[in-house]
């Protein structure tokens, strides 16, 4: 009689204790969170979780690695990931790693409307919407202007004037840009495999010219930084935001608007096709594009975000510098990358490899 | 008893087939199908070898494997020629307390994750490191000079981190050598070179052969130390295999690359056991 009754009131114990178990779940969420460094600052996760009782593991990557740990997992392991809104319609047709997003569950009047619009339509594949815009930013150039004021353009990054003291990646970028700069027109032939090949083809012999003068390829941000905080190079092809940094240190190292156009991306939230805390994931979106929010991340990172009215409120340095990198004009000579179309990464990467082995 | 015997002999190696079987037999045939697949559209594959014939068919990436296998290769040499030495004296000459301290020595460097060794060696070498500063402090160069960014870069960073590695099977095989056997050499009319070659190598063979083989493996499947050091010329082929699965999205292509360098290393390491006259059963003991 007893144990009976002991064994009952076990049972429901353990009964109520999966009950709140899965009570808790459902109103705090542990978010697995795949993003860049910057994009998730630690005061803006205490807040949130302060806010919303959700907890927040970040995990810091960049695209390509991002879509290759998804597709690992068939989309598992993370429930908000942030590849770029270029990378998205691709690797979804391809691998199937994402889930569609419910934008009734989005507060869509906190994001800049067009850029909204944009992404959207860039993230749609069957009729369904993958992806609405975070941080956006540009690859531009970053000159120290004392030392090399004649590179203004990306192939200026040839010029015998700074032989010897120029780096750039030996990425997708450099060949699009070096493509816009050589008066080509590459994102326009991406539907067609045979003139895109053709571009990359000019860009290759271009590119295998250049490489006497290139110091190294970098790879990492710090590297880029440290070779141009120490005049080892003097002028480079790299993100925005890390000429804004230098200027903050040595006045003469800039971001300079490429006279062919700067490479806009845009990075987004898309949700992993197997994520757990889809709730969680809704709940830090709409969290992390209220206004005052978004410029805190805008401090961090150095990049403007797509939310409503934030650029207000970011600090004045941050946008001297930016506009005075990009000017109006320059802003509307912006090439904002369209999707890359399945199977292009290919191409790209025979290119590359053949840059890099080329002696 | 025959029956305890036998669970016991299960229980034991258990923990072996575990391991083999889950860490690197299935991974191992998962891959192998990944690299039999060849992708005809969006999301659709069907089986070929089109991945292998890509890895013969373009010569940049034979050239790649050549260069690297060259370069561990030669890695292989150079740290033999220094951990000989090294290993003979800790093992023969240094007594007492010295032959543990020069020991510990040679360990201390990995107490620190390779990554931060590289970082040092960077810090040393480049435009503006340290080396260079010195050379233009003492006078020797009159401009800065870079040791970064090239072949040589690397080479001695891949010496540096597989030191260890042949050290210590040399001191271990060494240790094992009766002087008397040395001194008897010298007795019978010897010098140090016969000595050298007669006694001393034939009997640090064993060490020699694994101490090597440890250290060109290493070398070839190293990605962090040639992606760090390397210049815009340097590309080892475990990168090329990095960038087949992570930038390019081609699984298929980079599983073939791991394949035919799992390969092509077993053939150059059994061709090497074979050239020389060894076998890894003597080696092995």
């Amino acid at each position: 009689m007893t144990t009976k009754k002991t064994r009952a009131a076990l049972f429901l114990s353990a009964a109520s204790f999966a009950a709140l178990g899965l009570a808790g779940a459902a109103s705090a969420d542990t978010l697995r969170l795949l993003t860049w460094g910057g994009y998730a600052p630690e005061d803006v996760v205490a807040m949130f979780e302060e806010e919303t009782g959700h907890s927040v593991e970040v995990t810091l990557s960049n695209n390509e690695e991002m879509i290759a740990k998804l597709r690992a997992t068939a989309g598992g392991g993370f429930d908000l990931a942030q590849p770029s809104q270029d990378r998205i319609a691709g690797p979804q047709e391809e691998f199937g790693i994402y889930k569609p997003m419910d934008l009734s569950m989005l507060d869509e009047s906190q994001f800049i409307a067009s850029m909204l619009e944009a992404t959207k339509a860039n993230t749609t594949v069957g009729g369904d919407i993958y992806g609405v815009p975070h941080v956006w930013g540009t690859s531009a150039l970053v000159v120290n202007t004392a030392a090399a004021p004649m590179v203004k353009d990306y192939t200026d990054l040839c010029s015998p004037d700074v032989a010897g003291k120029v780096t750039y990646r030996l990425k997708r970028p450099t060949l699009i840009g070096f493509a816009y700069a050589m008066g080509l027109d590459p994102f326009a032939a991406y539907g067609d495999e045979a003139a895109y090949q053709e571009i990359l083809d000019a860009v290759e012999a271009k590119l295998i010219e250049c490489k006497a003068g290139v110091k190294t390829y970098w790879s990492g941000g710090d590297e880029l930084l440290n070779l141009m905080r120490s005049g080892e190079t003097v002028a480079s092809m790299a993100w925005d935001t890390g000429g804004w940094k230098l200027n903050a240190e040595n006045a003469d190292i800039t971001t300079v608007a490429p006279a062919a156009g700067a490479l806009g991306w845009i990075d987004t939230f898309v949700l992993p096709a197997k994520g757990q805390a889809d709730q969680a994931a809704y709940d830090w979106i709409n969290f992390v594009m209220k206004p005052e929010v978004a410029a805190m991340i805008t401090d961090a990172v150095g990049n403007f975000t797509a939310s409503a009215g934030a650029d207000e409120l970011v600090n004045d340095e941050l946008k001297a510098r930016f506009q005075n990198t990009f000017p109006p004009e320059a802003v509307d000579n912006i090439k904002w990358y369209p999707p890359v179309p399945a199977g292009l990464e290919v191409l790209e990467g025979a290119t590359l490899d053949r840059v890099q082995a080329a002696g | 008893m025959q029956a305890g015997a036998k669970l016991g002999f299960i229980l034991l190696i258990s923990p072996l087939v575990l391991w083999l079987g889950l860490l690197i037999v299935i991974p191992h045939v998962d891959m192998f199908l990944v690299s039999i697949r060849e992708r005809i559209g969006v999301g659709q594959y069907q089986t070929s070898f089109a991945n292998y014939m890509a890895f013969f068919g373009e010569p940049l990436y034979i050239i790649t494997f050549i260069r690297t296998a060259m370069m561990s290769i030669l890695a292989t040499v150079i740290t033999l020629l220094i951990g000989f030495p090294v290993a003979f004296y800790i093992a023969k000459i240094a007594k007492g307390r010295l032959q543990s301290a020069l020991f510990l020595l040679c360990l201390v460097p990995f107490w620190v994750s390779e990554l931060v060794r590289t970082f040092g060696w960077m810090i040393l070498l480049r435009e503006t490191g340290l080396i260079s500063k010195f050379l233009q402090w003492s006078g020797l160069a009159d401009q800065p000079v870079e040791m970064l960014y090239n072949d040589v870069a690397i080479m001695i960073g891949l010496v540096y981190t597989s030191m260890l590695f042949m050290v210590v099977p040399l001191i271990t095989t060494m240790e094992s050598l009766d002087d008397s056997v040395i001194e008897a050499g010298y007795d019978l009319g010897g010098n140090g070179a016969s000595v050298l070659r007669e006694i001393i190598i034939p009997h640090a063979m064993p060490g020699i052969v694994s101490g090597s083989i440890v250290v060109f493996m290493l070398s070839l499947g190293n990605y962090l130390t040639p992606t760090m050091l390397g210049g815009k010329d340097s590309l080892w082929f475990t990168e090329l295999i990095y960038s087949q699965f992570i930038v390019r999205f081609n699984w298929e292509l980079g599983a073939a690359f791991g394949f035919m360098l799992l390969f092509l290393s077993s053939v150059i390491v059994w061709g090497t056991l074979k050239l020389t006259g060894q076998t890894l059963k003597s080696t092995m003991g």
